[in-house]
């Protein structure tokens, strides 16, 4: 056979087992893949749907309990599952290599950067002990690292999380393999360093003549660098075809609705719910919306330097430098029945800003009024028993961690009401249940505590218990972030229906502009703790005045529609 | 890094000065009076109170603790009244020998206990693993006072593989010159094969005994430490590019698994301190230990003082080294220091 036309990665019906307590689970179904030389493949799946287990199982890392029970992997010709595991060890990093997720815990993290890619090029030959540091600095150059001499050195706790993937990045390809295999690169990452770190290995792979494997659960990024697209569910492919096709005319149902629920421009909130689901009737606009509920006015929160240096300043009677402005001089209002978006990237100072307006830290200067009454001046500890403190609830980014494990969710869920509410006995247990049903929690699950529940009930239990008692003003900090796209769908509709039933007023903040849109009239963006554009949805994103906002757009990559 | 041991000693002050006043005022509040004690049983109550006069037990107990401290400053910390040398010459005399023992058993516990765990972790659930259970085991739930005993039942009483318990070194033998004060590195240095033999034979069985208790702890943390590190996002990195089984363990996992380690050999470094009372009192070992508790029993005051003081002194000095040490293995504690 010509070598041209045979597959770089050649995967045969793969099944993967894993043994667990409740006997053996299959996570990969007689999947099929292939890539040829010079090839993007896209695999996109859910959570669950085994598109990393298929490429631990391609690279055989796959934990002690899972094992690859069928199929066969060629790798350029060679079969990869009959070989010995000393060869098989050869072969990663210098054939195959792989970038992760969360880049910073993927490095070694007390080990300088630098000599772990000097590890990996000595343990393939590539470099002796002489020229091991010179090799290293010329691989962080490659991936764009400024000063790489200096970063050499570094630990991975000095570095910022794009910084950190592009030593992955380093690390993978510093012996020149074949095939990459990207699992979820730039999930956790800011939107504009998710493009640049994206644009980067498409150039260095295609420069190289490399094939990649990129997974994702994100349809926008697989469309925006992918040759060809493989669809998973369940351990199984459902759909394998050309990127442009796949997007313009997908055929299996599940690559449908995934592609529904993706955010997308043009697509409404209840455009992405499955076709054929209801939109819930609309009720009577509140009377009183529009009248202002939440006014912020030149919020200002300082945080000062720490460390010997400040210290040593303060003795010499020096000026300490100036101290640290998270947030710096912010004004916005919130009116009744109004969602306000708050978006930018990390560190620009909104989860800070969220974390003034629930009274949880003390603002340095400025004013924030709440239905009339100046909240920003009372202390922290006294606003818990101010009778303001209810009418603002939150709900949290990670709908796991958010949670006490050790509580069911029809407690997690009657919390709020126990320290604040009224109800007690069967009158606490009615609102319980009447909230479950509001958030569409089915009634048998209350009794379940977090672990035996999934991502998107525990989302439910999140809203339930911050709508527990009747708030003016709920807080959204990323809710939908820990997601998939398909249960995101769902969620922020859920959002949209209780405000309007329950006439709240929503703060969103969230990084991702396409679902802020979704959900919010209004857009703030923000960026060094300064507000750098406000304005209606529709106007911040198909007219955005400041450059960094359509740098923001720009960075967000979506299917075609 | 100078400046990181200076301002680390600067925050130990406030610590010692607790411990010099609780250790005045606790030798204080005991039952028992030294100066009936050692007026013996048919001292007329004006030699007791001659003798206490002499002690200086009749002062106000705020006198007592100026004259204490202002001694202290001038490095004295009294005289024992049951051996009526200086508390100072008895410690420096006493403590080598305790040292040496806890450090000699340490080492044989770090040097068990490391590897142990770091196999069991490797190979989770084979025998050695199961050794690894059983051994942890047995070291926590056997008093040192029990084990101590069965190691003299059996090697010194039915196979008489080892010398009498009876203290450093065999009363025929001449010490070797004072340098360190621990007996196997004098001996050495005089070069001195024999003495070295010897002590060694006396010292090995209370230093097993110590092993074996303080084994148990460290085996236990090094298994989890690596069980953790090694199911660790960087090591699923390193194998994914390609690195070799011994680069993994050693340069990957132990090194990030050694923090947790590390901690509990400082704790398992303290209560052995404290804890070889015990293994003196069976091996009749002339250590600091028991020195402190005959004192303890006497009434006598001053050598108590100074042996808790020492004792803190020597925890401070411990934890100040794991300080330095982990921000040896670890870069992110320099930074916080």
């Amino acid at each position: 056979m010509d070598s041209n036309t045979v597959p770089l990665l050649d995967v045969r019906d793969l099944t993967v087992e894993f043994a667990t307590r409740r006997g053996t689970v299959r996570a990969v179904k007689r999947v099929n893949l292939s890539i040829a030389r010079g090839e993007t493949l896209g695999v996109v799946g859910e959570s669950g749907s085994g598109k990393s287990v298929t490429s631990y199982a391609v690279m055989r890392i796959l934990e002690r309990t899972g094992r690859i029970a069928e199929g066969s992997i060629a790798f350029s010709g060679v079969p990869l599952r009959e070989l010995p595991e000393r060869e098989m060890r050869d072969l990663r990093g210098r054939e195959i290599s792989m970038i992760f997720q969360n880049p910073r815990a993927a490095l070694n993290p007390i080990r300088p950067v630098g000599q772990q890619i000097a590890d990996v090029l000595r343990r393939h030959g590539q470099a002796t002990r002489a020229n091991a540091r010179a090799k290293a600095i010329a691989a962080l150059e490659q991936v764009r690292i400024a000063r790489a001499a200096e970063r050499h050195d570094a630990y991975p706790f000095e570095l910022s999380g794009g910084m950190c993937q592009r030593v992955v990045i380093a690390l993978a390809l510093a012996c020149r393999p074949r095939l990459l295999i990207a699992d979820e690169p730039t999930t956790g990452l800011d939107v504009t360093t998710q493009k640049a770190v994206m644009d980067l290995v498409t150039e260095l792979t295609r420069e190289r003549g490399m094939s990649t494997l990129l997974i994702t659960h994100d349809l926008g990024l697989a469309s925006a660098y992918c040759d060809r697209v493989a669809v998973m569910q369940q351990g199984e492919v459902v759909e394998n075809a050309d990127a442009i096709a796949i997007f313009r005319a997908p055929t299996h149902a599940y690559t449908r609705r995934l592609m529904r629920a993706t955010p997308r421009p043009g697509a409404g909130l209840r455009d992405l719910l499955p076709e054929g689901a209801a939109p819930a009737p609309l009720p009577a606009p509140d009377p009183r919306a529009g009248e202002p509920l939440l006014e912020v006015e030149g919020l200002v929160k300082e945080y000062p330097r720490t460390g010997l240096g400040g210290w040593l300043a303060r003795l010499a009677g020096r000026a300490p430098e100036a101290p640290f402005r998270a947030v710096d001089g912010i004004s916005f209002r919130v009116n009744r029945g109004e969602s306000v978006g708050l978006v930018g990237e990390s560190g620009c100072g909104k989860s800070t800003t969220s974390m003034m307006l629930m009274r949880l830290l003390d603002p340095t200067a400025g004013r924030i009024r709440f239905a009339g009454q100046e909240i920003g001046a009372m202390p922290t500890r006294g606003f818990a028993a101010s009778p303001l403190r209810p009418r603002i609830q939150m709900v949290f980014q990670d709908p796991t961690d958010s949670l006490n494990p050790r509580l069911t969710a029809s407690r997690a869920i009657a919390d709020p009401i126990l320290r604040m509410g009224r109800e007690r006995g069967a009158a606490l247990q009615a609102r319980v249940e009447e909230l479950a049903d509001l958030v569409g929690l089915p009634r048998i699950l209350l009794h379940r505590f977090p672990h035996q529940l999934s991502g998107g009930q525990k989302a439910r239990i999140g809203i339930a218990r911050a709508i527990a008692l009747n708030p003016d003003l709920v807080i959204l900090d990323e809710p939908t972030a820990a997601l998939d796209v398909s249960v995101q769908a769902v969620v922020l509709n859920l959002l949209q229906d209780l405000k309007l039933r329950l006439g709240m007023s929503y703060l969103f903040v969230s990084h991702d502009l396409h679902v802020v849109r979704l959900l919010c009239d209004r857009v703030i963006v923000m960026r060094q703790g300064k507000v750098v554009e406000e304005g209606s949805s529709q106007q911040v994103l198909e007219n955005p005045r400041a450059d960094y906002t359509r740098e923001l757009i720009a960075a967000i990559p979506h299917p075609p529609v | 890094m100078l400046r990181t041991v200076l301002s680390r000693l600067g925050t130990a002050l406030p610590s010692l000065a607790g411990v010099v006043v609780i250790t005045f005022l606790l030798t204080r509040v005991l039952p028992g009076d030294p100066a009936l004690y050692f007026a013996g049983p048919v001292a007329s109550p004006e030699a007791i109170a001659a003798i206490r006069a002499q002690l200086g037990l009749d002062q106000p107990l705020w006198t007592q603790f100026a004259g204490y401290v202002a001694a202290l400053f001038r490095g004295d910390l009294g005289t024992s009244l049951t051996t009526g040398r200086p508390v100072v010459e008895d410690i420096a005399a006493r403590l080598p020998a305790s040292a040496e023992l806890t450090l000699l058993g340490l080492f044989i516990a770090v040097g068990i206990a490391v590897p142990l765990g770091i196999l069991a972790a490797l190979r989770q659930g084979s025998w050695i693993d199961h050794l690894c259970r059983l051994v942890t085991t047995a070291g926590v739930s056997l008093p040192v006072f029990f084990t101590g005993l069965l190691a003299v039942y059996v090697f010194y009483y039915l196979l008489g593989w080892s010398p009498a318990p009876l203290g450093r070194l065999d009363s025929f033998l001449s010490e070797p010159p004072a340098r360190t004060g621990f007996l196997l590195i004098d001996s050495l240095l005089a070069g001195d094969t024999e003495v070295f033999r010897a002590a060694l034979g006396q010292i090995l069985l209370p230093a097993l005994t110590l092993g074996i208790f303080a084994l148990a702890p460290l085996a236990r943390m090094t298994r989890a430490a690596m069980l953790a590190a090694l199911s660790a996002e960087f090591i699923r990195t390193a194998r994914a590019n390609g690195l070799g089984g011994r680069t993994i363990v050693f340069a990957y996992a132990f090194r990030n698994a050694m923090l947790p380690v590390l901690t509990t050999l400082g704790m398992v470094f303290s209560f052995l301190l404290g804890a070889n009372v015990l293994v003196e009192k069976v091996f009749a070992w002339p250590g600091i230990g028991s020195y402190a508790v005959e004192a303890l029993i006497a009434s006598d005051f001053a050598p108590v003082q100074g042996f808790v003081l020492t004792m803190a002194i020597l925890y401070i000095l411990l934890n100040l080294a794991i300080d330095l040490l982990y921000g040896l293995i670890d870069p992110r504690m320099r930074k916080v220091a």
